[in-house]
């Protein structure tokens, strides 16, 4: 690929020549179909075309897929134009980010009527999500005027319509609401005074979508901003006036593909799906030539050379996404004083030693490594994405671990950033404190490990870290890390139910929910928070309805101090019970004797498979697990 | 371009397009042959025509057009 294109997916695979045929082929045994398999054959660049014929595959081999990791939903699309091409779209686009969705689109022109008629069949759908894509035409923002005052008028009444609907939405159970900003059509009316003029087109859509953020703040929804996605692409090749005349179609047919991976990277982000965690290759991805060969001084990177101002490029965008949270690691063929080298000695190297949390460096298949960087840093491998100039190499992990996103480099490595950036995997629903700090909890947490490797008996270890556990009810502050929490969490994660920041926050302000937001630190440094735990209150039983835990603190005994602090609060409430339920996964086995280890007895199973679990208040004797409690209004928790 | 080199490409397209096995496309061929060619999947036909040929129709065009041999006579004229 010598050319990058976002238009045309750059970051994926071409597709296979006989897609067609493979398509039609899919499921023609009648057998069941896996999640896996369906999420790989929609990890290609896709063309309109191909997007359909998935579609129809996906129709004809519906109940009888296994959905493995892929997350099911019921998603809604509310667009004021032609939906028939982008909904098939947004459907096999939306596996490539691990959603398994369900669609529903009302029909052409009813979006706005349907979301707010509470016996409508978009009621009856029961959404999870709805993704509402308005436009300036359906918003009445298509008309210049010379009166600020009708173009106020306008953009208030849009904004009250569109709010309008989200009540709808909620109404009708929607649980998660998706605002798509305007895009702003290329034509200039009054020239470049345009944006200071209030009446222009662009002025009104532009303040119709400043005020969209506000309210996409204020109603907890998610944004999808296909106005920065016209920009991108250009405004000019955005609009298609020939099609929208002939279809009513939004924007040109063959951006389909991109719109749509955009929509399913947010879906994907929604349920916790994006990754966590970028593995860089070195020679000719990290830095021009190779360190064995060419040694410290012939290596390229830094100022001065194109080649060596590309390179730094790549570490500066690495840094900028440690910086947000994403993780970073190395896995390179090389000796390993070799590969460290640069990163110790190198005056014009950005990265250094410390910024990778793990750093892997000998003459094993990358694959094996790269499952191994998973297992040191307690993250599945398809929270990973791999960097690497050399297409066998991405070939041969694509292979092994079909999980691991590994973009399509273009030959130059001048446009590296811009294809790991446009590929989306790092996509995100909103940032906390607590992402600024991940990528240095992970590095510490390496050191933790060689810490207690020094001292041997566990429980000295444990002792040794200073450890203060930080337990307190839900709050606004928390809120936003918590939900985070609630989605992305997999393995230590009892029922591994999602919910949404509207749910947390109903959750803080409901009396029948006992719930605690937990915090470690040690003298490594701050883990941030780890766990939620939400309990929901009866009379005589507290039954366990989320219990999750960061894996990064295993072991910690966090659990043993969170049961300790429910148990105190059934008690004080005059509980007799407390009752968990282990729900099966394909990720949660870890916890499968989570229940079991803190002294409960099993008593039946739940629907779905899984097991019910009681302790009894009375003959139960809290631990005291090696770690200092605090946390604000703890004993008591009483909700107004 | 020929007349039967473009047939044969443009059954191809048309394969793709209504995601069908195969497609044997003559010159007198309507919409009316062909199940799967409707207002929605004739949209996407007209955007494969023209990134296959790096053409652009007007409107006018496409309304004008009755059957495969008048799509044909487009392409040529608008290739040459």
């Amino acid at each position: 690929m010598a050319e990058f294109s976002m238009e045309a997916l750059s970051w994926l695979r071409r597709a296979p020549a006989d897609f067609r045929r493979e398509m039609r082929a899919l499921g023609a045994d009648e057998g069941r179909v896996a999640g896996g398999e369906l999420a790989d054959l929609a990890n290609h660049a896709l063309d309109l075309n191909q997007l359909l014929q998935f579609d129809r595959a996906l129709n004809r081999i519906t109940g009888r897929i296994d959905p493995g990791a892929l997350s099911p939903m019921r998603l809604a699309v509310l667009a004021d134009a032609t939906t028939d091409f982008t909904v098939p779209a947004i459907r096999v686009s939306a596996l490539r980010h691990g959603v398994l969705a369900e669609m529903f689109a009302p029909a052409y022109g009813a979006a706005v009527r349907e979301a707010m008629n509470p016996a409508s069949d978009l009621a009856r759908f029961k959404a999870d999500v709805a993704l509402v894509a308005r436009d300036h035409r359906g918003l009445g923002l298509n008309a210049p005027t010379m009166d600020p005052d009708a173009a106020e008028a306008a953009i208030t009444a849009a904004i009250a319509e569109t709010a309008g609907m989200i009540d709808g939405l909620e109404r009708a159970g929607v649980r998660t609401v998706i605002l798509q900003t305007a895009p702003i059509p290329a034509e200039p009316w009054s020239g470049h005074f345009d944006m200071r003029a209030p009446g222009s087109v662009p002025a009104q859509i532009s303040a119709f979508n400043t005020r969209l953020r506000a309210l996409a703040d204020a109603r907890a929804a998610v944004l999808l901003d296909a106005d920065a996605l016209s920009a991108a692409v250009g405004r000019g090749r955005w609009f298609d006036p020939l099609e929208w005349n002939r279809a009513k179609l939004p924007f040109s047919l063959d951006l389909t593909p991109l719109y749509a991976d955009h929509v399913a990277r947010v879906l994907g982000a929604i349920r916790g799906k994006a990754r966590k965690c970028l593995v860089l290759d070195l020679d000719n991805t990290c830095w021009g030539g190779v360190i064995g060969d060419d040694g410290l001084e012939g290596v390229r990177v830094g100022q001065g050379s194109p080649e060596g101002e590309a390179f730094l490029a790549i570490q500066a965008q690495a840094l900028a996404l440690k910086a947000r949270g994403v993780v970073l690691a190395v896995c390179s063929k090389n000796e390993e004083d070799a590969a460290r080298l640069p990163f110790r000695e190198h005056p014009d190297m950005l990265l250094r030693e410390d910024d990778i949390a793990v750093f892997v460096a000998n003459w094993t298949d990358k694959a094996t490594n790269i499952r191994g960087i998973a297992k040191a840093l307690n993250i599945g491998v398809d929270a990973l994405v791999f960097l690497d100039d050399n297409p066998a190499e991405r070939a041969r992990v694509r292979q092994m671990l079909p999980e691991v996103a590994v973009p399509e480099l273009p030959e130059d490595p001048a446009w590296y950033p811009a294809a790991l950036a446009h590929a989306g995997y790092f996509e995100t629903v909103g940032l906390s404190a607590d992402d600024a700090k991940r990528a240095e909890q992970y590095r510490a947490n390496a050191a933790r490990v060689q810490e207690m490797e020094k001292i041997g008996d566990y429980d000295a270890y444990l002792a040794s870290l200073d450890m203060v556990c930080d337990l307190r009810p839900f709050d606004e502050v928390g809120r936003t890390r918590i939900a985070q929490l609630i989605n992305k969490s997999n393995q230590f994660n009892l029922t591994t139910r999602r919910y949404t920041e509207a749910d947390v926050a109903e959750m803080q302000a409901d009396p029948k929910i006992f719930d605690l937001q937990i915090r470690l630190t040690d003298r490594f440094g701050d883990n941030g928070m780890i766990s939620v735990v939400i309990f929901r209150i009866g009379a005589e039983d507290w039954i366990c309805d989320t219990w999750l835990m960061s894996c990064r603190v295993l072991g910690r005994r966090v659990e043993e101090a969170a049961l300790a602090e429910v148990a105190a609060a059934a008690r004080a409430a005059g509980a007799q019970r407390l009752i968990g339920d282990y729900i099966p996964s394909a990720k949660n086995k870890m916890v499968e004797g989570h229940f079991a280890a803190l002294g409960f007895t099993e008593c039946g199973a739940t629907p779905g498979g899984g097991t019910r679990w009681a302790l009894d208040l009375a003959s139960f004797e809290a631990a005291t697990p090696p770690m200092k409690i605090i946390g604000a209004e703890r004993r008591t928790q009483i909700k107004t | 371009m020929n007349r039967d080199a473009i047939l044969s490409e443009l059954s191809e397209i048309f394969a793709d397009v209504m995601d069908l096995d195969e497609v044997e496309l003559r010159d007198a061929t309507t919409a009316e042959d062909i199940e799967e060619w409707d207002s929605l999947s004739n949209i996407r036909l007209v955007v494969s025509i023209e990134r296959k040929y790096k053409i652009k129709f007007a409107n006018a065009e496409i309304e004008a057009l009755r059957c495969v041999g008048d799509l044909v006579d487009t392409i040529i004229r608008k290739t040459s």
